[in-house]
């Protein structure tokens, strides 16, 4: 897989302020990669860093192999970028807008009208096409900005907070559209957020910022490893179960430690090898198992871990 | 330097500035003012009323003034009343430097508004993050103001020279306006003035945080400095086409030098930072 985005120590510093604390991660063709953070974490400094609208105070980032620092133009030529709020003339008209960022897109002149109504039309826009930007609601100019940062066709996508002030239907709809953009037509994504579930359902892997630095990176299941090594089970059953099934599970290997509480119990196994054979012991003990869980951890899970982590760190 | 881009930009602006009417429409007044209704004031004034306020000791004042004037020039008025000296110094000479300071009056706006605008209306980010560099950003938005300004005073100068010749037609009894001197003041020194002043504006805006900001700061520095150094140069008119070119050149080449460092100092890391 080709490494589109190649950051080392990346560091950018307002004042005696570290927007942007020494950051190190790379991201490949084709993912969606998720900054995630509350506001002031630097997920806009770093986009801004990457686009080269912003020189670094230290470190290094590769975008396309390309310094954005010094070769900012040709960096931009090949993203797109949906900034925090629509950021649109909103004297002018759906169309004119998307002719102006595509001529500054340099997209020839030629192909320009057609993928403006390619892009319209695949926004729902069409019917809009010639009122004002001033006259539409919330959700269709964030529809109008996304068909904005798309319409040269860039292979690396920055999204800032795309689904911010959207109604759930208009945010479905925008997330749909994010997951087909990545999976369909293979364009890298950065998912700029905070909000969790939208980055749960969307990233491959995620990089958690706070205070300009990055606390945690990787998949979901990476990050849950890294937090919690050791796995809890919950287990349901149709009727409590007699002591002696439960005292025939002490003693079994890889199990670390047990919850019992009428119908339910919870146990910690040191692996998920141990699984199957504490399942096999219930059965064997004559227990009627309903259900075996695995407990699963949410982003929201890794996230306020992790954030709770660095306070009482910094405490 | 993608001259695609940079119309893209100029024609933007221009069009959102057209459909601001609240912001150009009042502009319009000024010129209005200097093309219709200022000759007509002058021309009727001496002959409305010949005796008041003392202007008939002006007229013989005046006629002293062109015996110091160069001889090209006074030969303009060889022969003539005093009613038709009056209506020549005045609509002819007098007038000229409200015409070279016009396109700024107008355009301070447009470049005031050009980077503090953008910024106050949320949409600077989007503008930034596209392929266009730093110096077709500049260009763009100085254009955007220098293209509507000149068009606008030489519309303003040709409304000027029908109303000029209509109502002094009666008094000088032929077409007599423009004078030689004024084609090169308008086509050539008015434009140079205006690219002056409105990249001095656009540099301003931004540097500044709002469009008030920018526009104050414009409106007191820029558009004082250059109305008291047009005031000067108009001047130029009293010595002919030849030094008007030659002042024309000397402000393109202080445009050039204007712009050169503009563009150089000129950095979207800049305008960035000021966003939030």
């Amino acid at each position: 897989m080709d490494t589109i985005i190649e950051v080392t120590g990346l560091e950018r510093k307002f004042g005696n302020l570290r927007a942007v604390a020494g950051m190190t991660f790379s991201v490949q063709a084709g993912e969606v990669f998720g900054l995630l953070g509350p506001n002031g974490a630097g997920k806009t400094t770093t986009v801004r860093l990457l686009n080269g609208i912003l020189p670094p105070t230290a470190g290094q980032a590769r975008v396309f192999g390309l310094d954005p620092a010094v070769s900012g133009e040709a960096v931009r030529k090949q993203t797109g970028v949906l900034t925090e709020g629509p950021a649109l003339y909103e004297r002018l008209t759906a169309r004119e807008n998307l002719t102006f960022f595509g001529t500054l897109a340099e997209i020839p002149e030629e192909t320009l009208q057609q993928r403006v109504d390619e892009q319209l039309s695949f926004f729902d826009l069409a019917g809009r096409a010639n009122d004002r930007v001033e006259a539409f609601s919330k959700g269709m100019k964030q529809r109008l900005a996304l068909a904005r940062a798309l319409i040269h066709q860039p292979p690396l996508l920055f999204l800032d907070e795309p689904t911010s002030g959207l109604d759930p239907e208009a945010a479905q709809h925008v997330m749909q559209l994010i997951e087909d953009l990545s999976r369909r037509n293979g364009q890298t994504v950065i998912l700029c957020s905070h909000n969790l579930t939208e980055a749960q359902r969307l990233c491959d892997r995620v990089a958690i910022l706070n205070k300009g630095q990055i606390l945690a990176l990787g998949s979901l299941a990476e990050l849950s490893r890294k937090l919690w090594p050791v796995t809890w089970l919950d287990i349901e059953f149709q009727k409590t179960p007699e002591t002696r099934v439960l005292k025939g599970l002490e003693g079994l290997p890889g199990l670390l430690q047990m919850q019992a509480g009428g119908t339910g119990l919870a146990v910690q196994v040191e692996s998920e090898a141990a699984i199957p054979v504490i399942v096999r012991q219930l059965a064997e003990g004559g227990a009627a198992i309903l259900r075996v869980n695995p407990r699963a951890y949410s982003l929201e899970d890794i996230y306020f871990t992790l954030q709770h982590k660095q306070q009482a760190g910094e405490a | 330097m993608n001259w695609r881009s940079i119309r893209a930009i100029t024609f933007k602006d221009i069009k959102e500035v057209r459909q601001n009417k609240a912001a150009w429409i009042p502009a319009l007044v000024v010129p209005l003012i200097f093309a219709v209704l200022m000759p007509i004031m002058f021309v009727y004034l001496p002959q409305a009323f010949p005796g008041v306020g003392g202007l008939s000791q002006q007229l013989q004042e005046i006629q002293q003034l062109i015996t110091h004037l160069p001889t090209n020039v006074a030969a303009i008025f060889d022969g003539l009343s005093l009613e038709q000296i009056w209506a020549i110094y005045i609509i002819g000479f007098l007038l000229a430097p409200l015409f070279l300071v016009m396109p700024l009056m107008f355009s301070t706006i447009i470049g005031a508004d050009s980077f503090a605008g953008e910024r106050e209306r949320k949409t600077m980010e989007a503008l930034l993050y596209t392929p266009a560099s730093d110096s077709e950003l500049f260009l763009g938005k100085v254009l955007a103001a220098v293209v509507p300004a000149v068009l606008l005073s030489w519309i303003s100068f040709l409304v000027y020279i029908l109303v000029v010749n209509a109502t002094s037609f009666q008094v000088m009894g032929r077409i007599w306006f423009p004078l030689p001197a004024w084609w090169p003041l308008m086509l050539w020194l008015t434009p140079a003035i205006a690219v002056l002043g409105i990249s001095a504006t656009v540099l301003i805006s931004s540097r500044v945080r709002t469009f008030m900001e920018a526009y104050q700061l414009s409106g007191s520095l820029v558009v004082l400095v250059l109305g008291l150094v047009a005031g000067q140069i108009s001047g130029v008119l009293y010595l002919g086409v030849l030094t008007t070119i030659l002042v024309g050149l000397l402000v393109w080449i202080l445009d050039a030098a204007l712009l050169w460092i503009s563009i150089r100092s000129f950095k979207r890391s800049e305008l960035i930072t000021k966003i939030e």
